[in-house]
């Protein structure tokens, strides 16, 4: 038993017809190609998989790709716009906010999605923001001066574009 | 120096930000299998029939291999790290008639998509016939337990030990001797990426390619040709993004075996992917020893001599390094001080649960927090400040290269140096005089010390299972790029950054003109890989090494043509400039040009401009530092926590300080999680209680404190660039200052030791208890 789904990722449709079980993160990977999505634990804990699902951050593993029919997610390939890195990307860049990297793009996604609701968040507000998102490689001291650091990045660029 | 020393943003990063890399996982072969294993449910049963039939009915399963086949075909999990005369049981890819740990491999399935095969998986039925398990190490080796291998008399693995001087004049003429046993719980690696395997045969000549998540590509290489009978020039390894290790892929496991021997057999691509679940039961795990400790010393504070007792649980079985990993923890249990006498005696237990091995520091964890925790313990009793009785008892600077009662010969260190300034930094007096005041408010502050030293950039090869050196070949193409291949195999430290910083400064180049690979057998020379705090001093002194030949090579072109003595060149601003006071100079890229048209080169000069190096270091480094934690401990709740975390920590001459800084982060946070949170729990079945991130506690990001870091610089006198290491230093320091605050903290009432992890409810019920009584 199968069943046809469209969904929208980075701006582009995929339709595929999926077996009721598939879960979200799988479609994102093996049906779109886009390998960017990582999966970490398959029980919704550490936050690897995190994506934008009609704006709001969610664990793609614990979602089927059935529940996604008609909605439009955004992944970490989506993020650069114009060849240029997000402000987020770019600072996890510049303040050494990753190391293995397999955490980052769940991480990333899941701190748009605070910045999105509070655009200057305090240290403990990150920290608490980033619960969901486990990682193992930097203590996460520089993934919270990363997201500060971003944070700091998109209110200048909405200053300087007037909003 | 233009980039060495300085904090320059990683080259790896842009990829990893935006997705576009590629881990094991997100490698997709057209005809690709999926594999699925099935496990035992059970930690000690023999196996009375396995039934595959109705997974071969399944629509879509390919393959269904089992223990007798595979026991046939394939060669056991291989082992490297071996003590004389140690019980060496035969561990095959799958169990045959019995099965020892839960989780072990039983039954492979190959399904031609992943959910098929997990289903396939769940239909193999085993009939099972439950023997007595046994957990702890303790239990396991005490007369009548149940026997794990029973082709030995009993669970014992192996002993070992030495004495250094003689502890038992020692601890005669002591003032005082205190004694204490410490648990140092089992843990799971748990690297954000588990481990996964593709591997597929490749003509014209039917090369296997397996790509795995590993730290050593080319260790892997040889075994899994040993492993599945194919010539080791028909095998190649890849070790593509690697989403984490901490020491934990520093091994061969069965399912790298049965995914290379599947390949073979079915001519196809073959994937697996392991799950977080068999990820936290079926790799390996860390620590678990006991340790009996005893310290003599004079009312001074003096110590005089130390006894150690460890019985080390290794788990059912020997993965490529288990035996060796608590023997590290001997050479290391004296520490920062000088221990005239010392007596080491480690006895090894199988158990019915997974294997341990390496995991990040690997016995030296152990050591330190022995040796850290008794020192507190005495300090105690003598009413001492921690810091003082460690400055006490430190070998001074001079005394370097300091042969210890462990057996080791310490490089280079100022100890002194470090904790003036880890307690100048933490304002340790005021915290002092802060810790009254709240006591007298009935409030509990703890300050924890830990003045560690630990063993790194492994290692001299007589010291090593598989070689103790590293190789690099350095090329300059014509155009004047140059590549770096390595032997190390990064998985998130950066070394392609560091590397290209070092090779650049050499050569007087850019950093983007330095391309640093790794991981790919089949590109490289032979090489070892990355663990043991290694890749920098090791990896990057064979490669360091090459471009000095390279170097050299580059200035008699030059002299040659310019007729200027080629000792007397500098590389600057991509230029090998003549320091002779003739003001000749010739660009960078000239001389490697001229190096490949080869029509000018001095006599006896062969073409070309490219070296390779293997480097093996005459003794490990040792990194050292003081880490200073406070703690304050709610009443009511018990709940640890860390107010002020300050690290002062010394890894030699620093290439990238936002690198170094990134370890210590990482690592003085898996020390911390260690103390406060993690443990893998097994029941007295052997069932894992602790089999997913529910119940594995892993920090968060809000469990954490903002770190203080510094540094001070020792360099080592082992490697060129004086070098030490730092990936694991902050795991084997944070652990017992984490604990030695928590003790502290409690103190009032009694405490002198408190088991790890120090949770809450443990607290809780010492607060409440004591003032009970």
């Amino acid at each position: 038993m199968t069943k046809h789904v469209k969904i929208t990722i980075n701006g582009k449709l995929y339709e595929s017809d999926v077996e009721p079980r598939l879960l979200l993160t799988h479609f994102i990977r093996e049906v779109a190609g886009l390998t960017g999505t990582h999966i970490g634990c398959e029980t919704s804990i550490c936050g690897a998989c995190t994506v934008l699902t009609n704006g709001l951050a969610v664990k793609s593993c614990t979602m089927f790709a059935v529940q996604a029919d008609g909605a439009d997610v955004v992944t970490i390939e989506g993020m650069a716009k114009d060849g240029n890195l997000h402000p987020l990307q770019q600072s996890f860049w510049e303040e050494h906010g990753l190391q293995c990297g397999y955490c980052t793009p769940g991480m990333i996604m899941c701190a748009h999605q605070l910045l999105a609701r509070n655009a200057s968040p305090n240290e403990s507000e990150i920290r608490t923001a980033l619960d969901g998102n486990l990682c193992r490689c930097t203590g996460y001291q520089n993934i919270v001066k990363a997201v500060q650091s971003a944070a700091g990045k998109v209110r200048r660029s909405r200053v300087a574009a007037g909003d | 120096m233009k980039y060495v020393g300085q904090a320059i943003k990683r080259k790896e990063d842009p990829r990893l930000v935006s997705g576009s890399s590629s881990y094991v996982d997100d490698i997709a072969l057209p005809g690709m299998l999926h594999m699925a294993v099935t496990r035992s449910i059970h930690a000690h049963a023999g196996i009375k029939h396995v039934d595959i039939s109705k997974a071969l009915r399944l629509p879509g399963v390919h393959t269904v291999v089992t223990g007798h086949e595979i026991a046939n075909k394939c060669g056991p999990i291989p082992v490297a790290g071996e003590i004389p005369k140690m019980k060496k049981p035969v561990m095959h890819l799958l169990a045959t008639t019995k099965v020892i740990y839960v989780g072990q491999a039983v039954a492979a399935v190959l399904a031609t998509d992943k959910y098929i095969a997990r289903d396939a998986a769940d239909l193999i039925e085993i009939d099972y016939e439950p023997l007595p398990a046994v957990t702890n190490p303790e239990k396991a080796l005490q007369p009548g337990s149940p026997i794990i291998h029973e082709e030995f008399s009993d669970n014992q693995a192996y002993t070992f030990g030495f004495e250094t001087g003689n502890t038992d004049e020692a601890f005669r003429n002591a003032d005082v001797v205190v004694k204490e046993r410490f648990v140092n719980q089992r843990l799971a690696p748990v690297s954000m990426e588990a481990r996964g395997t593709v591997a597929t045969t490749q003509m014209p000549d039917n090369e296997l390619v397996v790509w795995s998540s590993t730290q050593i590509p080319h260790l892997l290489k040889t075994q899994l040709a040993v492993m599945v009978g194919i010539p080791e020039n028909r095998a190649r390894v890849i070790a593509p993004e690697v989403g984490g290790a901490f020491g934990s892929k520093l091994n061969v496991y069965a399912e790298e075996g049965l995914v290379a021997y599947l390949a073979l057999k079915t001519g196809k691509p073959v994937k697996w992917i392991e799950s977080r679940r068999e990820n936290i039961a079926c790799t390996i795990h860390g620590r678990d020893q006991i340790n009996y400790v005893e310290l003599a010393l004079k009312k001074d504070g003096t110590v005089v001599g130390m006894r150690a007792k460890v019985i080390a649980d290794i788990g059912a079985y020997y993965q490529l390094l288990t035996a060796i990993i608590p023997q590290l923890t001997g050479l290391l249990a004296p520490g920062a001080y000088k221990v005239p006498a010392f007596k080491f005696d480690l006895i090894s237990a199988f158990t019915n649960k997974m294997a341990t091995d390496a995991y990040r520091g690997a016995g030296r964890p152990e050591a330190t927090y022995l040796i850290e925790r008794i020192m507190d313990v005495a300090a105690q009793k003598l009413n001492m400040d921690p810091a003082e009785i460690r400055r006490k008892n430190f070998p001074q600077p001079s005394e370097f290269p300091f042969q210890t009662s462990g057996g080791v010969v310490y490089d280079s260190a100022n100890y002194e140096k470090a904790l003036d300034k880890a307690l100048q930094i933490s304002d340790y007096a005021g915290l002092r005089r802060k810790q009254a005041e709240l006591r007298k408010q009935g409030k509990y502050m703890g300050i924890g010390l830990s003045s560690y030293v630990e063993i790194c950039a492994m290692g001299p090869s007589v010291a090593m299972p598989a070689g103790g050196w590293e190789s690099s070949t350095v090329r300059i193409d014509p155009t004047g790029q140059v590549t770096v291949l390595t032997g190390a195999s990064p998985h998130g430290q950066g070394q392609e950054t560091s590397f290209a910083q070092i090779v650049a400064d050499e050569l007087g180049i850019g950093m983007d003109d330095v391309f640093v690979q790794h991981g790919d057998t089949s590109r490289l020379p032979y090489g070892i890989g990355t663990f043991g705090s290694r890749a920098t001093a090791v990896g990057g002194t064979a490669m360091f090494n090459a471009v000095q030949d390279l170097k050299k090579k580059m200035a008699k072109i030059a002299g040659h043509i310019l007729q200027v003595d080629p000792e007397k060149f500098g590389f600057e601003d991509h230029k090998l400039i003549a320091k002779d006071g003739s003001g000749k100079s010739m660009n960078y890229g000239d001389v490697v040009t001229q190096a490949y048209i080869a029509r000018q080169l001095p006599p006896g000069t062969e073409p070309g401009m490219e070296a390779t190096r293997f480097f093996e270091p005459s003794n490990f480094t040792f990194p050292f530092g003081t880490h200073v934690c406070v703690i304050e401990v709610d009443e009511e709740t018990g709940e640890p926590k860390i107010t002020k975390y300050v690290a002062v920590d010394d890894c030699g001459n620093v290439i990238n300080p936002l690198l170094v800084e990134g370890q210590v982060h990482g690592g003085i946070v898996q020390g911390v999680a260690q103390a406060l949170y993690e443990e893998v729990v097994y029941d007295e079945n052997g069932q894992l209680l602790t089999g997913s991130l529910m119940d594995y506690a892993l920090p968060r990001a809000h469990d954490l404190p903002n770190l203080e870091l510094d540094r001070t610089v020792t360099p080592s006198p082992v490697n060129p660039m004086g070098v030490k290491g730092v990936g694991e230093a902050g795991t084997i320091g944070s652990t017992p200052a984490v604990v030695n605050a928590v003790v502290d903290a409690l103190s009032p009432f009694g405490v002198t030791h408190v088991d790890m992890p120090v949770r809450p409810e443990k607290l809780w019920n010492i607060i409440k208890g004591r003032k009970a009584s």
